[in-house]
């Protein structure tokens, strides 16, 4: 069953084509990785689904409602968070408050409950902040929880990002570059983290990733973007092996000599 | 030794709560006796000095706000009330409970939400003029039913219709205004709070509602059970009533899942939308809950006054309140109370008192100061000053805003009880593949 649909997605920037007709499908419960040079317009691609951006033409659907249109907060009510490439946390709050922010969509709280201290309230905070510690222990973020986001290590606020976008449970979760800037023992602890979240969580991830190592050990299923077109689709290995592939990352020549 | 006997003095709560009730008693009985002379704000000063040092103490955090109060609401009143300058002090202390309110107004707005605004004055303008236009005659031009002023007794309500026709200005604000970011959005705040000051300044025809630039005058004293209130001492108790109210919003929403919002807006716009956080409505939430706690004090400042006119509140006025907020420390509770009172009290107290002393000496031939070097006179010189060494030396302001903390190891006790996060059919266990 298709979760996610895009269906002749365009962008254009004034003359600038980011992205060019893309159409994909992405299979409930899968991982599926949308790869290609710098330049490509992977996260433009992101950008759209998420009503970063309006699409030029095309549509997207997600489990058959179009998202065309709506403000990025609906989007995220639907179903559909993610992280981002450049790391984009709430520095100044802590590691919990930025898990907490994570599951606004979920809390019922209302500021003028607030003010009257309903005990409801109070407990749905308090269920929350040990649903959050959950979280970061699940990361293996659960000794930084009074941190300043700000403060953390650069693959523990990846990590942190993670957790945040899970918290807001989403269907379908979009990874940008979670790789990007780690090392390879951290690399192997997120291969093995995207894993489990896809059983643990029951959720369907996409990611962009530069790391082919991890890109071909998790994918079920590869697009591959170049200059906003969409190149080659197929499983790891069948993209591992893709002439085209091959000529848009190292250039014609190269791809002919090898 | 010094360092230990202090280590030891913050760990025992009965150490430091006898030191702060013989402080408070000490001083209090300073003020008592020195009411009279010149020298009257030194013990003032001391004693406001009390609910600092109360803030920085170790103890039960329910009986600091109980010792505060305290403080405030009897101790300083009462060690005061013997001396002619009685009236003086209150007539501060009012002032400093109204701005306080007000730039904790202004801390959700800049402080939280992030979104700079320089016309906050404009909401203060509202409150005041709603309770100056129905709390005088001026109703009368232009209102087709009902006898104004009408009684003061009418004032408690109208400190919430204040509020809540701020909160509307505060929308109507927001919503063209929220397109815009950064120092767009300064300006165009800028101007609107100019546009409100001028429109209330001109709106005497052809509907006369505001009496124009002559103001309004003769408004009602506000009436508990009869009694009028008309005295800086009684209205003390008023500002102190809507400021307990103030604090009570701002300490409960601070950490709530608005507050968060609020913050998250502030640190990240694109993150905190794909966290499903509406943008608008939660700005508009900062704008109209900021502007409420303004033009409350608005209501409290046409009833104190007496007399409402368009000249109090100009651009500077916005300006000062933003000073306060910075020089406290922006998003910090305590901080922004503490700017705020020392701004006031600096400005109204410390430099009036400076300056008489100053022509009293001149008087008495001792040393001649120019009347241009008065301190009074330089306020915004010392202001200026006081700003650029804090942008320099201390960005984080007067008491930096702190995180609150959760307690880690009882969430930890809680989460252990539960099952672990996610299905519970998951084979692998990630927790374990750390090696």
């Amino acid at each position: 069953m298709n979760v996610l649909e895009v269906k002749n997605l365009t962008k254009q920037f004034g003359g600038l084509t980011a992205t060019n007709d893309i159409t994909m499908t992405v299979e409930k419960n899968s991982i599926t990785a949308v790869i290609g040079p710098n330049g490509a317009g992977k996260t433009t691609f992101f950008n759209m689904i998420t009503a970063v951006y309006k699409p030029t033409s095309g549509d997207i659907l997600l489990n058959g409602h179009s998202l065309v249109g709506l403000k990025p907060h609906e989007v995220s009510k639907f179903g559909i968070t993610r992280t981002f490439q450049n790391i984009r946390l709430f520095n100044e709050q802590t590691v919990i408050d930025n898990v907490l922010i994570g599951m606004h969509q979920h809390l019922k709280a209302h500021w003028v409950g607030t003010l009257l201290r309903l005990p409801s309230i109070r407990l749905e905070e308090e269920k929350a902040k040990v649903q959050a510690y959950k979280i970061l222990k699940y990361v293996g973020l659960e000794d930084y929880v009074n941190e300043n986001a700000g403060n953390l290590a650069y693959g523990a606020q990846r990590r942190l990002e993670i957790a945040r976008a899970i918290a807001a449970r989403p269907k379908v979760l979009l990874l940008d570059e979670p790789a990007a800037g780690m090392n390879p023992k951290e690399t192997k602890k997120l291969t093995d983290l995207i894993h489990d979240m896809r059983t643990r969580l029951d959720v369907t991830i996409v990611l962009i990733e530069h790391d082919m190592k991890l890109v071909m050990e998790i994918s079920d299923y590869i697009y591959v973007l170049d200059h906003g077109e969409l190149i080659a689709q197929g499983k790891p290995d069948e993209i591992r092996n893709n002439q085209r592939v091959i000529e848009a990352y190292l250039g014609k020549v190269a791809a002919e000599n090898d | 030794m010094v360092k230990e006997w202090f280590h030891k003095f913050s760990q025992s709560s009965r150490a430091q709560l006898f030191f702060i009730i013989t402080y408070v008693l000490v001083t209090c009985l300073g003020l008592y006796l020195l009411e009279d002379s010149a020298s009257a704000i030194f013990p003032f000063l001391l004693v406001l000095l009390s609910l600092l040092i109360l803030y920085y103490m170790k103890i039960n955090v329910k009986l600091k706000w109980a010792i505060g109060f305290i403080i405030i609401a009897v101790m300083i009143p009462l060690s005061a009330s013997q001396g002619s300058n009685f009236q003086a002090f209150m007539d501060v202390g009012t002032l400093v409970l109204i701005y306080v309110a007000m730039s904790l107004g202004l801390n959700i707005v800049v402080g939280f939400a992030g979104l700079l605004d320089l016309g906050f004055i404009a909401f203060f303008a509202v409150g005041a003029y709603t309770y100056g236009i129905f709390g005088s005659k001026q109703a009368n031009h232009f209102m087709p039913f009902g006898h104004y002023p009408l009684p003061g007794d009418t004032f408690w309500i109208f400190i919430f219709v204040g509020a809540i026709i701020a909160a509307i200005f505060g929308i109507l604000l927001g919503i063209p205004v929220l397109r815009v970011r950064g120092d767009y959005l300064a300006i165009v705040t800028l101007g609107f709070g100019e546009i409100i000051r001028i429109v209330f300044n001109n709106m005497d025809h052809p509907i006369n509602i505001t009496n124009g630039s002559m103001g309004i005058s003769q408004i009602q004293p506000p009436r508990i059970f009869g009694y009028p209130i008309d005295t800086p001492s009684e209205f003390y108790y008023v500002a102190l009533f809507i400021f307990i109210l103030v604090i009570y919003v701002v300490k409960h929403l601070e950490n709530s899942k608005l507050g968060r919002s609020w913050k998250a807006v502030r640190d990240n716009e694109i993150a905190a939308q794909a966290m499903g956080i509406p943008l608008v409505k939660t700005k508009l939430a900062a704008f109209a809950i900021g502007a409420s706690f303004s033009g409350m004090m608005g209501t409290v400042f046409a009833a104190k006054q007496m007399f409402v006119d368009a000249t109090s509140f100009t651009y500077l006025e916005s300006t000062m309140i933003l000073v306060m907020v910075i020089l406290g420390g922006m998003g910090s509770v305590p901080g922004v109370i503490l700017g705020a009172a020392v701004v006031i009290i600096l400005n109204n107290q410390v430099l009036t008192d400076l300056s008489n002393w100053m022509t009293s000496l001149s008087t008495a031939g001792i040393l001649n100061v120019p009347d241009a070097l008065s301190p009074s006179k330089m306020q915004r010189f010392i202001f200026g000053i006081l700003l650029v060494v804090f942008a320099l030396y201390r960005t984080q302001g007067l008491i930096p805003h702190k995180n609150k903390k959760v307690d880690a190891e009882r969430l930890k006790r809680e989460a252990a009880a539960e099952p672990p996060y996610g299905n519970s059919e998951a084979k692998t266990n990630l927790e374990g593949s750390d090696s």
